[in-house]
């Protein structure tokens, strides 16, 4: 009877879906638009991990509330198969969805808009491919007054500036792939870029860090001190690619952002992106003066971080390369914001694996172990130790987040 | 009734060193595989985090990754005419259980049997004469040489990284390694480890006596290393917590830190785990393996059809489900015929206990596999013209760890317990330290393992019965050996010197070693063995033990697990360029 069933939304998907018909024949065109939603990571918020491809039920936590990613499979009733090119153009474009609907910026159309309507129309080509799934998802899940989608008018107003990518003429086609990525399909700063009290984009510091869902998604830019500007363009390759490198590995939501992207793109993109990247926001060595070795937080930091963290990171802070990151003029070390730092110790994180790095070492959970203070003194030594220059971090700062990650579990 | 799974290609019995490198290989050929473990997964990363790790109560005393007994043991006596009585604490060796089996709990000593040790009989026999001998010693030749194996030593060496200095490249001798080793094609993969202050007054002690010291190969890496499999190890933090406890810091060799990251991403493997197979089933001809049956948690029990089967258990577990199964003939010493259960061995250890009063030793920086060895008594390194005895050991300083609980040497004549001893301990702790032997164990025609006629498993399987004791060839080789450790370790100059050779009978109440060997001997001849040169079965072609130290026709002085690890490629080798090509008996 299942079957029956599935057959009958099968074909009911089909007779309503004429217009996509002469795509489904365009093999390259598919190839296309599978190898975009790869770049776009579309599986990354839609496909549920170990669920139907692209159904969505991803649940996304901002700062205003929880969006839950649609259904995008060709489903008639609770996917997209109704949906016209022009409004799927428009929703990766202007973010504005069927009849209009205003969609939230999770749905990252900021970035998207500099994506072109072949590429877009690409995508659409791929999605009409996949298997249909009848699975409806509550997708505004926002507490009022944010759940107004009208709202998104207003916010728009401010924070979004539709329009094509524009090459620069003045740099390499490579460069201008590369930024074409970042900005476009990547939409690496939807995590990498600060963001204003709105949630919108700080225009003025792009892939600077920023900090969601409790992780600092760090600097990406060639600054020296804070970004990845001590990477070659060899280090960030092998990063994206395997998600390990000589100097760390990838894990929380990177983890997911290599594994579904970056690892699968063609050599050439992610050469591109480091081409890019390592072009961006590089200014002078702008650090600060370390605290001094003898302050008592830095000495009982010294302490603990002899007991527990040694054995891997080593006294050096080296650690092992694509084992135990290198905390010695690490950038995440010595982040403004020391989120992912704080929330590595107290909860632990596991590496990604990939098949060229498929390891997957994993930091343990200190949690049970060190009290507030204790991981703060010891994050403080790491960031002011072997180079390393940072604020110290605060007892207070560590317990707030103690809270807040118990809460989310 | 036993539900029926859809079919594989493969089912592998147990998720140890040896069922996790055949599944890789088997998997990678493009085999769809399942393995089936009786214990629970484990993961380097999330069951071993090094916060924790090192809990020596745990996992030392209350030995949190063994076998429980009420899961499954076995019943022991030392001859035959005694009564077999239940194995209610598992003291005298430790089976594992769970993903890693063994390689987690090991020490990580990575040794290479001696070629001379392949063609034992032969080779006694050529040298002294049959009458050397004892009558009721069955000890025989492997049916693969050293020659043979080197090539899978090699292997088995690099996927875990094992440090060490080579004595014999190609045939030319090395400095600083084991003279008496067989030929290598490669160095070790990492140098060798860093040694402690005893190891190294014991190697200037050897030295001085004329002997050719050398660090312990060890599993237990010198420094990071990536393996054939992409995987990476992490340096040892010499924190001495190996044997009994998993090792979080990726750096000793297990086979989830060096097989399973790589395995688990072959997306035709597929792990089962927490069930334990309850016996391999034959078709009407029994000459064929048509899979197993295995019991779930929940006491479902399945049946996994498969063309292909694994017996990748433990080396006593693998004999027990041999016997259960009704594959080969069982035992029976009497008559001397059969062969399922014939040749179980053991290891002959005996240790030199010194006090240092002078020096300050730090016990607790060590690893498992750290010290200074030498190589002079072992096999037929030594001429045994005259000496009563055949086999020997290597010996040294291979103190392998500090822990507080079960580290507390006290001079003789110490109080066992109380302010006297308290006092003692504390004063001895940093000057103690405990050399050893680590010795052959022939097999004898009296020592064997069979189904035991009383008592039963909870599934009301025979438990297995061993019949075991030291021989006289046996204690008198462990009194010489422990003489020439003594004679050494005198020159250390101690303050006190206490040797423990080893004594008869065997206690299976106090800690030795958890190498058992033999009860599915590998061999040329199907009246003296039960699997032929590939570890394939004689008797039903599409089973096959491979490599677990159960196939040892007798043990040799040295650790087992590399002989496993490399008869594990070996037969890895022979299923995926010879039987699948033409499935039927290789031999």
């Amino acid at each position: 009877m299942a079957r029956l069933l599935a057959l009958i939304v099968f074909l009911t998907a089909c007779h309503t879906c004429a217009h996509a018909q002469g795509a489904t024949q365009n093999f390259s065109l598919i190839e296309r638009g599978r190898y975009l939603t790869t770049l776009g990571d579309c599986a990354g918020c839609h496909t549920v991990p170990g669920g139907e491809p692209f159904a969505g039920g991803v649940a996304l936590q901002t700062p205003f509330g929880t969006l839950v990613a649609p259904n995008i499979t060709p489903d008639t009733d609770t996917g997209i198969g109704n949906w016209s090119d022009d409004e799927f153009v428009s929703a990766l474009q202007e973010g504005r969805g069927r009849n209009g609907t205003r969609l939230y910026p999770a749905m990252p159309y900021t970035a998207y808009t500099k994506m072109s309507r072949d590429d877009i129309l690409a995508i659409r080509a791929y999605l009409a491919t996949v298997a249909p799934v009848h699975h409806k998802v509550d997708a505004n899940q926002l507490p009022f007054p944010f759940n107004i989608r009208l709202a998104m008018l207003f916010w728009n107003w401010v924070n979004f500036t539709p329009g094509r990518f524009v090459a620069d003429a003045h740099q390499s086609a490579e460069w201008n792939r590369g930024a074409y990525l970042v900005q476009g399909p990547g939409h690496c700063g939807t995590c990498h870029t600060p963001k204003t009290v709105l949630g919108g984009d700080k225009t003025d510091a792009p892939l600077a860090g920023a900090t969601l869902q409790g992780w600092f998604a760090p600097n990406i830019t060639a600054d020296l001190h804070k970004g990845i500007g001590k990477w070659s363009k060899d280090d960030l390759i092998e990063y994206l690619k395997t998600g390990a490198n000589r100097a760390t590995l990838a894990s929380g939501p990177m983890a997911e952002a290599v594994t579904h992207s970056t690892s699968q793109m063609d050599d050439a993109d992610v050469a591109a992106i480091a081409t890019y990247l390592l072009d961006t926001g590089n200014g002078p060595d702008n650090k600060p003066a370390p605290i001094a070795a003898d302050n008592p937080t830095m000495t009982a930091g010294a302490a603990i971080y002899k007991d527990a963290c040694a054995p891997c990171h080593q006294d050096n802070g080296r650690g092992a390369a694509k084992l135990f990151p290198r905390l010695a003029g690490s950038a995440l070390v010595q982040s403004d914001d020391p989120a992912t730092l704080g929330r590595i110790v107290l909860e632990g994180s596991r590496a990604v694996a990939t098949d060229s790095a498929p390891t997957a070492p994993a930091m343990p959970a200190f949690d049970w172990r060190l009290s507030d203070d204790q991981v703060a003194a010891v994050l403080t030594y790491i960031r002011n130790s072997w180079g390393n220059a940072a604020s110290a971090v605060t007892g207070a700062t560590i317990a707030k987040q103690r809270t807040s990650l118990a809460r989310s579990r | 009734m036993a539900r029926k799974l859809p079919a594989k290609d493969v089912v592998v019995i147990g998720l140890g060193w040896t069922g996790s490198i055949l599944s890789y290989h088997l998997a990678k050929a493009g085999l769809d595989v399942v393995a089936i473990e009786r214990g629970p997964w484990r993961d380097t990363a999330t069951d071993f985090p090094p916060a924790y790790a090192q809990d020596e109560l745990r996992y030392a005393v209350r030995l949190d990754l063994f076998l429980r007994p009420a899961q499954e043991t076995l019943t022991f006596r030392n001859k035959a005419d005694q009564t077999a009585l239940p194995i209610r604490n598992f003291a005298g060796f430790l089976p594992g259980n769970g993903v890693g089996g063994a390689g987690i709990h090991w020490n990580g000593q990575t040794w290479r049997f001696l070629p001379t040790d392949f063609r034992l009989r032969s080779h006694l026999t050529e040298r002294y004469g049959a009458s050397m001998l004892p009558e009721d010693m069955t000890i025989q030749d492997w049916p693969v040489s050293y020659d043979e194996l080197e090539p899978y030593y090699d292997r088995f060496e690099k996927l875990c990284g094992t440090s060490g200095k080579a004595g014999n490249l190609k045939g030319v001798k090395q400095e600083g390694g084991n003279p008496f080793e067989g030929w290598r094609s490669a160095e070790y993969p990492t140098p060798p480890l860093k040694q402690g202050l005893g190891a190294m007054l014991f190697a200037d002690a050897a030295r001085k006596l004329g002997h050719s010291p050398f660090p312990q190969p060890a599993s237990n890496l010198s420094e990071p290393y990536t393996n054939p499999l992409g995987i990476r190890m992490g340096q040892c933090s010499y924190c001495g917590f190996c044997e009994r406890f998993g090792c979080g810091n990726y750096s000793k060799s297990s086979p989830q830190t060096c097989v399973l990251p790589a395995l688990l991403r072959l997306q035709n493997f597929t792990a089962q785990t927490e069930s334990e197979v309850l016996r391999i089933n034959l078709d009407s001809t029994g000459k064929r393996a048509t899979g197993v049956t295995y019991v779930d948690t929940s006491g479902t029990e399945w049946e996994q059809p498969a063309d292909i089967v694994l017996l990748c258990a433990f080396a006593l577990f693998n004999v027990q489900l041999m016997l259960i199964s009704g594959i080969g003939k069982p035992y029976d010493p009497v008559s001397g015929q059969g062969v399922v259960g014939r040749n179980y061995a053991y290891q002959t250890t005996s240790s030199v206990s010194i006090i240092l009063k002078d020096k300050v030793l730090n016990p607790f920086i060590a690893t498992g596999a750290h010290g200074m060895i030498i190589d002079d008594y072992n096999g037929d390194n030594f001429d045994h013209t005259n000496l009563g005895f055949v086999g020997g050991g290597y010996m040294g300083a291979s103190q392998t760890n500090g822990r507080p609980i079960q580290t507390r040497p006290v001079p003789k004549g110490t109080p066992k317990w109380g302010a006297a001893w308290k006092k003692a301990t504390a004063e001895t702790y940093q000057h103690g330290y405990s050399l050893s032997t680590h010795g052959s164990s022939y097999s004898y025609r009296d020592c064997w393992l069979d189904l035991d006629p009383t008592y039963k498993d909870r599934m009301g399987r025979p438990l297995m019965r061993m019949t075991f004791d030291f021989h006289e060839n046996e204690l008198k080789m462990s009194a010489f050996l422990t003489e020439r450790l003594a004679d050494i370790a005198k020159a250390m100059n101690p303050t006190e010197i206490e040797p423990h050779p080893r004594k008869g009978p065997y206690d299976s109440t106090i800690y030795q070693t958890t190498h058992n060997t033999g009860g599915t001997v590998m061999g040329d001849d199907p009246k003296t063995s039960v699997l032929n040169r590939y570890c394939q079965s004689w008797d039903v072609h599409n089973l096959f033990i491979p490599g677990g130290a159960s196939v040892f026709p007798q043990n040799h002085g040295y650790n087992p697990t590399n002989t496993v690890g490399a008869l594990a490629f070996w037969t890895a080798d022979a299923i995926t360029q010879r039987y699948l090509k033409h499935p039927g008996p290789l031999v």
